[in-house]
């Protein structure tokens, strides 16, 4: 089939196999990004400067993985999935504790959250076990799968951080899903998972438990674990249609804000910029999920849909929990707004993730065409 | 690849789940940034907004010739949040180290009071101390500014003053007088403060704060000073346990000076004793003796029964009343009305006020203001003691002669010498400074006629003659006329032999423009008569503030030799 097109391939491919229309759609998100940053440093360029490197690693990460083509993450995909596990039985051994929770990996050079790793691992594992099954896939492959992300969700858990570990988990789910499995079997997969939640209930830390409290009812204790929900939907609140502008927001500069800078750096934008502010930053993630979305089903062959597909629907979960939880939706679950929030890891990861949409792009060009 | 039909379905549900999560999320936008958006931004204002105090600095207080007598300066104290200092050990210590505090007691003051948000660690800093504070920038230590009152005068004018507590509202004399008008009432503005509470931005004034209003005495500082010295010498030199002095203007009513020993340093005063606040001059009353006969000679001359050539035959120096012995210091023998003032007889003056009705003394008594406040508004003033005329026995009738039995205060004599410094009415007394002559002078009764007055000055002038008792109390280049007092002071069913040494007098005798008190009490080295302790010192503080006030001398003759002047001086 490849042979057909060497002509057009040279032609469609974009420079560097970097996709314009997800390329706009991400400057744009990191431009605002350094600006909501800047305003909730409290004006301090340097934490913009590191940010900004942040970026440069990122898109270098992302430059170079739209070079791979999707074949060869095809082959490694079984190798990298054990490389994370056994990271991630590091991380419980010899991990690097910070807030309570032992997350970090420290190489001497730099400190990492394998967690973060996984979250690109563990799809591509799926992909990679279910793109020669049947479709449907038969039950028994499907608990293989489940087993799959079973592991790593629940060394995650361990760490504890159940935001990353719901996030893998549902990652998994994801590439389950777009193979093909029967409404029914997910029907009755859904039904167990909710039963389950009691259960799950049970192995929950004090402070998880708290959240899910608190989200319920957050005024039950305004001065401690509600303060953060209060105060963010203050600020979101008193922004109202127009915002009080770039670096106007009273609740976030005054420091009534908690963590503004990295989970809930969306309050400091919804306080400044507004509900039109809101729309458009909600707009230009959705524009960057749906791209991604047509890039999967588009792709070239199964492992690069389901790849591609569980990637964007990632993203996706991720600004949806994190607005979600700023606005007060959701519990406190501790996932930042992908490629705003302040941190060098997530960002690194979203945008190698990207790096694979692109490269899943650039291969199909030259399929579709 | 395989396409099965499911997979229209599957990417129709991901699609309607991706709206779902976004229509979520735009329907919550709308919901806290649209609908809730009033509700909300008030909340964030209560967070943020706060009413806060404007301080507003006390008025000074000015003698009558603008010159600072008390002034409030701006100074720092230092308050901790408790739990805050307590999360480091390093800035308590630190702080305890600057504020020259044992860092053991402060450790332990901040662990009693840990549950509440403020507490003050110390008012009024040195502007050293603030320098290093700000410096130092010590954890859950801050500063705030406060005003803290400065006297610059110190311990001349304290009692005058009184003083301010550490909130700076007045506690003792003018300050706690004037209390209302010194004040400052503070003001209130909003500001917008972040979650440390630091003041960020002002927003705007709720009410502007009304400064304290400055006040200006009728006080000379020059003749405060100068009276305070003079004062104090004798008061060391005799061994006194207290001395007052009160100088009015007989113009206008104004005190020119009001000073007490001992005094106080209002700026510092932890190193005084309680019992030195009290403005005795205005707070103590006394029996004022032998300075009461001036008036009962002028009644005497006023009702035309004595010319000042009357002759009382004062023999043998004693008179016995009912149970009582009157005596005088001796046996003057037959005396003209003018000798008995020249020689203060207690026996002529009795036999002078027998002939007088009882009534009529008592009226003179209450028109030169005894039992009566001078209403000089300042705090714990004594009115002073004189008994209704109904109730006077005959012992009393003869004591009330020479100043006993009845009781006032050096401001209530001095106010009474105004009517024999004048026209025969007294003034009223101000503390504040007047514009023009006293306004309530002419509604004062007259004592005596204006004849009579000059008469009784041109007595009380000899008084201060070489032959008087009051001889002490000349001032070279001016007339004096004055009269001395010495007191046996009561105690319990009884006198005892403690005395009250004073001299009372105006000056120039021409036509007086000063009237000065000085009391000498308990002086204990041996002289105690009031010619001896207590017109020398008249002498001194009248002839300086003569000078000082460059008021023209009358004494033409100079009669006061070098010599005899030279000991006064000395003793």
């Amino acid at each position: 089939m490849a042979t057909l097109n060497t002509i057009t391939k040279q032609e469609r491919r974009p420079l560097l196999n970097l996709d314009p229309i997800l390329m706009g759609g991400l400057v744009v998100l990191c431009a605002a990004g350094l600006a909501v940053l800047y305003s909730a440093a409290n004006n301090d360029a340097g934490v913009v400067l590191h940010q900004f490197g942040h970026f440069i690693i990122g898109f270098m990460a992302m430059v170079l993985l739209a070079q791979i083509p999707s074949k060869q993450l095809f082959k490694w995909s079984p190798w990298l999935y054990l490389g994370g596990l056994v990271l991630l039985v590091m991380v419980l051994v010899v991990g690097y504790s910070g807030k309570g929770a032992q997350r970090w990996l420290d190489l001497g050079v730099i400190r990492f959250q394998p967690s973060e790793l996984m979250k690109i691992f563990l799809p591509m594992m799926i992909a990679w076990y279910l793109s020669d099954k049947h479709v449907p896939p038969s039950l028994r492959y499907i608990v293989v799968a489940l087993l799959m992300i079973a592991v790593p969700v629940w060394l995650i858990f361990l760490q504890p951080d159940l935001g990353t570990a719901l996030l893998v988990f549902s990652l998994g789910i994801f590439v389950i899903f777009l193979a093909g499995i029967t409404w029914r079997l997910l029907a009755v997969s859904g039904c167990l998972m909710l039963a389950s939640v009691p259960v799950f209930w049970i192995y929950l830390h004090d402070y998880q438990r708290q959240r899910i409290i608190t989200l319920l009812n957050p005024e039950s204790d305004p001065l401690g674990a509600g303060y953060h929900i209060i105060q963010s939907k203050i600020a979101l609140g008193s922004g109202g249609l127009y915002g009080k502008g770039w670096l106007n927001g009273t609740q976030s500069q005054l420091d009534f804000l908690p963590e503004r800078s990295t989970d809930f750096i969306f309050a400091v934008f919804g306080e400044e910029f507004g509900f039109l502010g809101t729309v458009l930053l909600l707009f230009v993630y959705g524009f960057v999920v749906m791209r991604g979305l047509s890039i999967a089903s588009y792709a070239e062959d199964t492992y690069s849909r389901l790849l591609a597909g569980s990637l964007s629907l990632s993203f996706f979960v991720y600004f949806v929990v994190n607005i979600g939880m700023v606005s007060g939706l959701l519990p406190i679950v501790g996932v930042p707004l992908p490629l705003i929030s302040y941190g060098g890891t997530s960002m690194v990861t979203i945008l190698a993730a990207f790096g694979i949409l692109m490269s899943i792009h650039s291969s199909q060009n030259l399929f579709t065409s | 690849m395989n396409r099965a039909p499911n997979f229209r379905l599957r990417r129709l549900f991901v699609l309607s789940v991706f709206v779902f999560g976004l229509g979520v999320l735009f329907v919550r936008a709308v919901d806290l940034q649209l609908f809730d958006h009033e509700f909300l931004e008030e909340e964030g204002k209560a967070r943020h907004l706060r009413v806060v105090e404007m301080p507003a600095h006390r008025g000074m207080i000015l003698d009558r010739n603008g010159q600072l007598l008390a002034v409030s300066t701006p100074v720092f104290s230092v308050w901790a949040n408790p739990a805050e200092a307590l999360g480091s050990h390093d800035s308590v210590v630190r702080a305890a180290e600057i504020l020259d505090l044992k860092a053991r007691d402060l450790l332990k003051k901040l662990e009693q009071k840990k549950n509440r948000q403020f507490l003050y660690v110390k008012r009024h800093i040195s502007q050293q101390q603030t320098e290093r504070m700000q410096q130092g920038d010590l954890l859950g230590f801050y500063l705030q500014r406060e005003y803290r009152r400065y006297y610059p005068s110190a311990e001349v004018s304290s009692h005058v003053l009184g003083f301010t507590s550490i909130d700076d509202k007045g506690l003792e004399g003018i300050e706690l007088a004037y209390e209302d008008w010194l004040a400052g009432q503070p003001g209130a503005k909003k500001v917008i403060k972040d979650q440390l509470n630091r003041i960020v931005e002002d927003v705007e004034a709720v009410r502007m704060p009304r400064l304290g209003q400055d006040l200006t005495l009728s006080i000379d500082r020059r003749v405060q000073y100068l009276a305070y010295r003079e004062l104090k010498a004798a008061y060391i030199q005799h061994a006194a346990r207290s001395a007052s002095a009160v100088m009015v203007d007989t113009q206008t009513g104004e005190v020119l000076a009001m000073v007490n020993v001992p005094s106080f340093n209002p700026n510092n005063r932890r190193a005084h004793k309680r019992d030195t606040y009290r403005n005795r001059a205005v707070t103590d009353v006394f029996e004022p003796g032998s300075t009461m006969k001036p008036f009962v000679v002028a009644l005497g001359l006023d009702s035309r029964r004595y010319s000042a050539e009357t002759v009382i035959d004062t023999t043998p120096g004693t008179y016995k009343v009912g149970r009582f012995t009157i005596r005088d210091i001796r046996n003057f023998g037959p005396l003209s009305v003018n000798e008995v003032l020249l020689k203060s007889s207690n026996v002529g003056a009795v036999k002078m006020a027998f002939t007088i009705p009882r009534e009529d003394l008592w009226n003179t008594y209450k028109a030169i203001g005894v039992g009566e406040s001078t209403e000089s508004g300042f705090p714990g003033e004594a009115t002073g003691y004189l008994k209704s005329f109904q109730d006077w026995h005959k012992t009393e009738h003869a004591t009330m002669a020479f100043g006993y039995g009845m009781s006032m205060t050096v401001l209530q004599l001095a106010r009474a010498y105004t009517a024999l410094a004048t026209d025969g009415r007294r003034s009223s007394i101000s503390m504040l400074r007047r514009e023009g002559t006293d306004p309530h002078r002419s509604e004062q009764p007259s004592v005596v006629s204006p004849q009579t007055v000059r008469q009784v000055r041109s007595i009380l002038d000899a008084v201060v003659s070489e032959q008087g008792t009051g001889s002490r109390a000349r001032v070279p280049g001016y007339t004096v006329a004055g009269k001395t007092g010495t007191v046996r002071k009561s105690a319990g069913n009884g006198y005892e032999n403690k005395h009250i040494a004073m001299f009372a007098g105006m000056a120039p005798a021409s036509n007086p423009r000063l009237v000065l008190v000085v009391l000498i009490n308990e002086p204990s080295n041996g002289a105690y008569y009031g010619g001896h302790v207590a017109a020398p010192v008249f002498s001194r503080i009248m002839g300086g503030t003569l000078r000082l006030l460059n008021i023209a001398p009358d004494d033409v003759s100079l009669r006061t030799d070098p010599v005899r002047l030279s000991q006064d001086h000395a003793g």
